[in-house]
């Protein structure tokens, strides 16, 4: 129960910095408002998919270091298959990718079962792979994508009865990343294999022993690290209307955001929530130096110390609270 | 006696290979060595000749520091992510401080980001207790962050390579490259650090059960923040190693393509990810594995893509299948 009530604590003290945050950049910037807040949900899309994708993986007690590459190769598989085709056609590119983001996580999984390597070692090597493949797909950035895909994170959600004033700060891009993890997550976490994920992350031995199939459940949460995975290579593809073959930097971003919001390496503790988060407290941070006109190399300093200093405390916190 | 003879007898002859290479964990991985370069030598016959073994001695010599880096922090179930950006900080920064200085100055100054680094992942790690992979990467990411800025500052002085780097770095010397000159010293005293002293079981000893070298006395911190200081230095003066022998000083991603094959040679040559187990020169012969395979899909004309595949895949297999006959017992 103690934990229960930290995890949401370090959740809730989120949202709080989250809004402090909101504030501050109102204060830099008077003229800030809702168009740039959807740009900010826009730009933090890719990186909301990347840490859905690490904390299903950090939640069951691994790591997958192939995020990044998986994003690549399934934004290039789309936009590589979008190009110069019909956008009717695009529909049933939605559905391959994911598709494809998911038996690739799976394999992830079994070869992790299958060869018993550490699951670092195993996610790296898919990392060659997966890099590797994206460059055969497309060479150089290229591809397209369907105009109503593009449509679909530009603009905001008008809801019927609220003054435009309140609809203004409902960008669809938020929607569209709320319902995609709702649409996952949700019946994941109320199912079996949710608790189980849990369960194995938390002690692999005590799971095996009260009948939980570890080796089924680790595969399940990769596949599950490979479709969010995939949502965030089709965001990726959606925003810049391309493919790039050469995967950005979503594993450092993921893993910090991981930290950032509660849940413990080496798994069992925290949520979806406090990742998702911990993406836009990171993300507005770096809106706010850009507009503090800010060297945008120094704020890749300043990103890099705000990560580690806020781990350092994170990992310290946790260690007070150990039971000595 | 004749019935322990007997029972020897007995054991399949494949049981008994096994038991065999799980004892010399060494023998299989030159084995796979030994394959490469033949399968090299069958499909370019007469490639393999003294001048290409230098060249892949010295290509292989910057990885396997690197992945000496590995290997130290593997053993107490660490992992390093920032020797790639401190051997790039410190080619850079000698690279353009020695415009200006003497070399053995700007080599000094190069070092001390080198230091900085290693001393802030070894008091994350060693005090705070953050996991070394988000540690390292993070501190890389700030070391990389400050390069771009300093590169903006000195962009105007230009870049100049001491010729006694390029002299190690390619360098010939009947036959054999000078690199090895450092490098077998180098290497020597890693093992002997490792095998012979009280810091190298340390290392072993934290990786093997933590709780227990703590409750033994062991101050785990400082053994800690002394690995990642080492670390960071030795992945410098792979750095200026690396810089003599490729010659673009300018470039801020210098090392960067070695950083996960160095992670990779540590793994192949049978250094556990999880601490405790492993050695240098396991690592020695994988990074020369790495760069004989880097070579080999260089030649089969292999688009960059499907090499990658191949390497991603190599690595995994022969993790897998080291995996299976170390542990067979």
């Amino acid at each position: 129960m103690s934990q229960f009530v930290r995890r949401q604590g370090w959740v809730s003290g989120l949202i709080v910095l989250f809004v402090l945050l909101l504030v501050v950049t109102r204060l830099i910037q008077p003229g800030y408002g809702a168009g740039d807040f959807g740009s900010l949900m826009r730009a933090a899309l890719p990186y909301a998919f990347a840490v859905a994708a690490q904390t299903t993986v950090v939640l069951a007690g691994g790591i997958d270091l192939s995020v990044a590459a998986m994003m690549a190769l399934t934004s290039v598989a789309a936009a590589s298959m979008m190009n110069g085709a019909s956008e009717e056609f695009a529909a049933l590119v939605v559905p391959f990718v994911l598709l494809i983001g998911l038996t690739l996580g799976a394999l992830n999984g079994v070869l992790i079962v299958v060869t018993r390597v550490p699951d670092i070692v195993v996610t790296l090597a898919t990392l060659f792979v997966l890099q590797g493949a994206a460059l055969l797909v497309l060479e150089a950035p290229g591809g397209a994508a369907a105009e109503w895909l593009k449509a679909l994170i530009v603009g905001t959600v008008p809801i019927p009865g609220m003054p435009d004033a309140v609809s203004a700060w409902m960008p669809k891009a938020l929607f569209l990343l709320l319902i995609s993890l709702l649409v996952v997550w949700v019946p994941l976490q109320r199912s079996r294999l949710g608790l189980s994920i849990y369960a194995i992350g938390s002690s692999e031995l005590a799971a095996f022993r009260s009948g939980v199939p570890v080796a089924w459940v680790r595969i399940a949460a990769y596949a599950g690290s490979g479709l969010f995975a995939a949502m965030g290579g089709l965001t990726l593809t959606m925003s810049t209307g391309i493919g790039a073959p050469i995967p950005g930097p979503y594993l450092l971003a993921s893993v910090a955001a991981v930290v950032l919001g509660g849940v413990t390496l080496g798994g069992g503790r925290g949520g979806l929530l406090g990742p998702i988060v911990a993406v836009f407290v990171l993300r507005l941070v770096r809106t706010d130096l850009t507009l503090l006109a800010v060297d945008p190399n120094v704020t890749s300093i300043i990103e890099g110390v705000i990560m580690v200093v806020v781990v350092m405390l994170g990992a310290f916190i946790a260690m007070k609270g150990r039971p000595a | 006696m004749s019935d322990i003879a007997a029972a020897a007898a007995k054991v399949p002859l494949g049981r008994r290979i096994r038991r065999f290479m799980s004892d010399r964990p060494l023998v299989p991985l030159v084995i796979l060595l030994i394959l490469l370069v033949l399968l090299l030598q069958i499909l370019r016959p007469g490639i393999v000749n003294e001048r290409w073994i230098a060249n892949t001695v010295k290509f292989a010599i910057p990885l396997a520091i690197l992945a000496g880096c590995q290997t130290m922090t593997m053993l107490t179930g660490g992992i390093d992510l920032s020797v790639s950006t401190v051997a790039t900080m410190a080619a850079f920064i000698m690279a353009s401080q020695a415009v200006e200085h003497h070399a053995a100055v700007a080599i000094a100054i190069a070092l001390m980001p080198a230091l900085l680094i290693g001393l802030a992942n070894g008091i994350g790690v060693g005090v705070f207790r953050v996991h070394p992979l988000i540690m390292t990467l993070g501190t890389s990411l700030i070391g990389t962050g400050c390069l771009q800025v300093y590169q903006r500052t000195v962009i105007a002085s230009g870049t100049r390579i001491p010729d006694f780097l390029t002299w190690l770095g390619t360098g010939l010397t009947f036959g054999f490259p000078n690199a090895l000159a450092l490098f077998i010293p180098l290497a020597a005293l890693i093992v002997f650090t490792l095998h012979r002293t009280g810091f190298g079981r340390l290392l072993y000893a934290v990786g093997d059960n933590e709780k227990a070298t703590r409750l033994s006395g062991v101050r785990y911190w400082q053994v800690i923040i002394a690995l990642y200081v080492v670390s960071a230095l030795l992945a410098g003066i792979a750095g200026l190693l690396y810089v003599g022998l490729i010659k673009a000083p300018s470039s801020l991603s210098l090392a960067e393509p070695l950083l996960l094959p160095s992670v990779a040679a540590a793994v192949v040559g049978g250094t556990s990810i999880f601490g405790g187990r492993g050695g240098y020169t396991g690592t020695i012969v994988g990074a020369l594995i790495l760069t004989v395979l880097t070579t080999l899909l260089t030649i089969l004309q292999m688009p960059e893509g499907s090499r990658r595949i191949l390497f991603g895949l190599i690595v995994l297999a022969v993790t897998a299948a080291y995996l299976r006959i170390v542990e067979d017992r």
